[in-house]
């Protein structure tokens, strides 16, 4: 294989890294090449595997990506790996290594285009998976392939420091498919992601030291002593937790317990108050999951200002007629709003509220939920998602939003 | 390339750790490792500084630490005591100004080894406002017009517990690491090195009993090395046998288990088992 062979083997892993949406910088492709130059990889794949990952990847919710993409870059790379491996010296030695990466990645990105990648990998993701549980082309260990552990390969490289597995068997094993973002993690970094909400002020009582402000004003009275004092910063964003419990809600029970310990012990709201419901809202709200505390949504509106965020936590899955429906029973007489009425009132009234799904977003298709969403800006109930609901509550709802609402709150009256 | 990290005697890493050392010490730029609590996150940078027999500085970082803190510090209240009651000469600023843990290790006459710890701890921005320090290591000090310089630039390790996110730009600039719950074989090691002289079959017993337990879904404090540590010395204290670990009531659970409602969970399933 030639010089070239070297550095095309590694484009393709920066192309099908970026591809895979990891977001590898010039400036960390750079580090990688400036680590290789200096030996780190210790002519190994596994070292290579080593250096790309701790300097391409920043993040362990990226591993998983990486080692599929690693597996993926290298396994087709032709069985002579020994040459490839010098080939990096020599590629790296070559007077123009670093350089004119930079034209070149755009060149071939505008000439690929990175939908048709992304396509093709996802193609050959799907595929490898199979292979994998077919079990016999993927590389692994002990086989006579020149890439696993104590391997019998003629030209095959030592891989990792005796007894460790190959950097491509590591890859294979996608351990840390756990680390995923997209998939729903624990409390701890659902109160990570929470905490975010924070907005910072000073408010209530003058108990700390303004140091700035103190020396300003000694100095303005001629070097005697004047103390200043301020109060301490607080988050002051108040949230209040609606969450549907019980029926098509119970798949998701232990979810929701996350969430609502992650809010409880790790947001650091100024205030927090939780309620229940059971499928819809129909005028009253429970302090209690066994609902016999019962709290009606007009005495929320009146406790809580519109300053307060609002949080669903639902399904919000239902049959449509649960929808229109003017309380929980049928039995009871049908007047007042229905259960959408209600949730309008609600959006109406907290303008910076939210709702978070944990059925998969593919079923929000689903009339109820169609019905929902409308008024209330909906996330799946992932880390993801709590994310980008994080990132929307302190926004004001778009004017669509609000129509739609004003339009629900008309039709309900 | 320089003397690679092999871990020391008492701190056992992992091939992708070394390798991760490595490569931030070669291309000179800070060591960002993350990982979940009892993972040897603060004590690999005390084993890089013994097996680099540099000089460890210690930043321990917490929701109130500002970013200039680990520069310099400029003392004004006891300039402003000194101008009032003392007796001191207050117009030499210099007198009052103190580096910080990154100002000692730039002036240094050796390399040191900086330790940033928990950095996820401060206000969002902290990260973003060391950017330009870490990345040429050196700052000046508006006061006094001073530029501190790295003479040597110090190895910079930086530890996360994952609290809040780190910046882009700042996640950029490190090499990162995520340390691994350690396996079985690393873990075997880990133990040998608190209990040199443990009997085997107690060792397998343990890590057997340990990582089943780690396995149990739901838990909210999963136990991490310190704490296997530390059941482990109590198992051998009271002397309890290898074969009382294979049951489904655990001896001294609670050294295991913080969370009282984990300890509830498996002390539930215990009996419903037993």
């Amino acid at each position: 294989m030639s010089v070239a062979g070297a550095g095309q083997v590694f484009l393709s892993l920066l192309f099908e890294l970026r591809a895979a949406g990891v977001p590898v910088s010039t400036q960390g492709w750079l580090a990688f090449l400036d680590a290789l130059g200096k030996g780190a990889h210790g002519a190994s794949l596994d070292g290579l595997y080593h250096v790309a990952r701790c300097v391409l990847i920043q993040s362990e919710s990226q591993y998983d990506v990486f080692d599929q993409v690693f597996g993926h870059v290298f396994k087709d790379v032709p069985y002579d790996r020994k040459a490839l491996l010098d080939d990096i010296e020599g590629w790296l030695r070559d007077p123009r290594p670093s350089m004119s990466l930079d034209p070149s990645i755009r060149a071939m990105l505008e000439e690929l285009g990175i939908d048709e990648l992304r396509r093709q990998f996802e193609e050959r993701l799907a595929e490898q998976k199979e292979r994998h549980d077919g079990g016999s082309k993927w590389i692994g260990t002990g086989g006579t392939s020149p890439f696993g552990t104590g391997g019998a390969h003629p030209s095959g490289v030592r891989l990792g420091g005796g007894g460790g597995r190959s950097a491509l068997a590591v890859a294979d094993a996608r351990r840390y498919r756990a680390f995923r973002k997209d998939r729903v993690l624990d409390t701890r970094q659902m109160a990570a992601a929470l905490r975010r909400l924070r907005r910072l002020t000073r408010k209530g009582h003058d108990e700390e030291l303004d140091l700035d402000s103190t020396v300003r004003e000694t100095a303005r009275n001629c070097g005697d002593l004047e103390i200043v004092m301020r109060p301490p910063r607080k988050n002051d964003v108040r949230l209040v937790l609606l969450l549907d419990v019980g029926g098509s809600m119970d798949p998701h029970a232990q979810l929701v317990s996350r969430l609502f310990s992650a809010a409880h012990r790790g947001g650091g709201f100024r205030e927090l108050r939780s309620y229940y419901f059971h499928n819809c809202v129909y005028g009253k709200v429970y302090e209690d999951a066994q609902f016999e505390r019962p709290v009606p949504v007009q005495e929320l509106f009146r406790e809580l200002d519109q300053n307060w965020y609002l949080v669903m936590v639902g399904d919000a899955w239902m049959h449509p007629g649960e929808l229109t429906m003017t309380s929980g029973s049928f039995w009871a007489p049908s007047r007042g709003p229905s259960g959408l009425g209600w949730l309008a009132k609600l959006a109406d009234r907290f303008p910076h509220s939210g709702w978070l799904n944990p059925e998969p977003d593919r079923f929000w298709d689903a009339p109820s939920i169609h019905a929902i969403r409308a008024l209330f800006r909906m996330f799946p109930l992932s880390l993801a998602g709590l994310d980008d609901l994080v990132r929307e509550l302190p926004n004001a709802p778009r004017p669509e939003q609000r129509h739609l609402v004003h339009e629900v709150l008309r039709e309900a009256s | 390339m320089e003397g690679k990290f092999e871990g020391t005697g008492d701190y056992i890493a992992s091939k992708a750790l070394r390798s991760a050392v490595d490569v931030a010490v070669a291309i000179q730029r800070p060591l960002l490792v993350k990982g979940e609590p009892g993972t040897g996150k603060t004590l690999l940078a005390e084993a890089v500084a013994a097996s680099m027999k540099a000089p460890l500085i210690r930043w321990q970082v917490r929701s109130t630490t500002r970013a200039v803190e680990g520069l310099y510090h400029y003392d004004t209240v006891r300039r402003l005591h000194d101008s009032r009651f003392g007796d001191r000469e207050v117009t030499d600023i210099a007198a009052y100004i103190d580096l910080g843990s990154l100002g000692r290790a730039f002036e240094a006459q050796e390399r040191h080894v900086v330790l940033i710890d928990e950095i996820d701890k401060a206000d969002l921005e902290f990260p973003n406002d060391l950017l330009h320090e870490l990345d040429v290591m050196s700052f000046t000090i508006p006061e006094t017009g001073r530029v501190v310089a790295a003479r040597h630039r110090p190895v910079v390790i930086i530890t996360s517990n994952n609290e809040k996110e780190l910046p882009d730009a700042f996640l950029r600039r490190c090499v990162f690491h995520w340390i691994d719950f350690p396996d079985r074989e690393l873990m075997s090691d880990i133990v040998q090195v608190h209990h040199p002289d443990i009997e085997r079959e107690l060792l397998a017993g343990a890590l057997e009993a340990f990582y089943r337990l780690r396995s149990t879904a739901g838990l909210r404090k999963p136990p991490s090395t310190s704490e296997l540590v530390d059941w482990i010395s109590a198992l051998r204290h009271s002397g309890i046998p290898a074969e009382q670990l294979l049951g489904a009531k655990l001896p001294f659970l609670g050294t295991l288990l913080k969370k009282e409602q984990d300890l509830a969970a498996i002390e539930g399933e215990g009996r419903r088992r037993g």
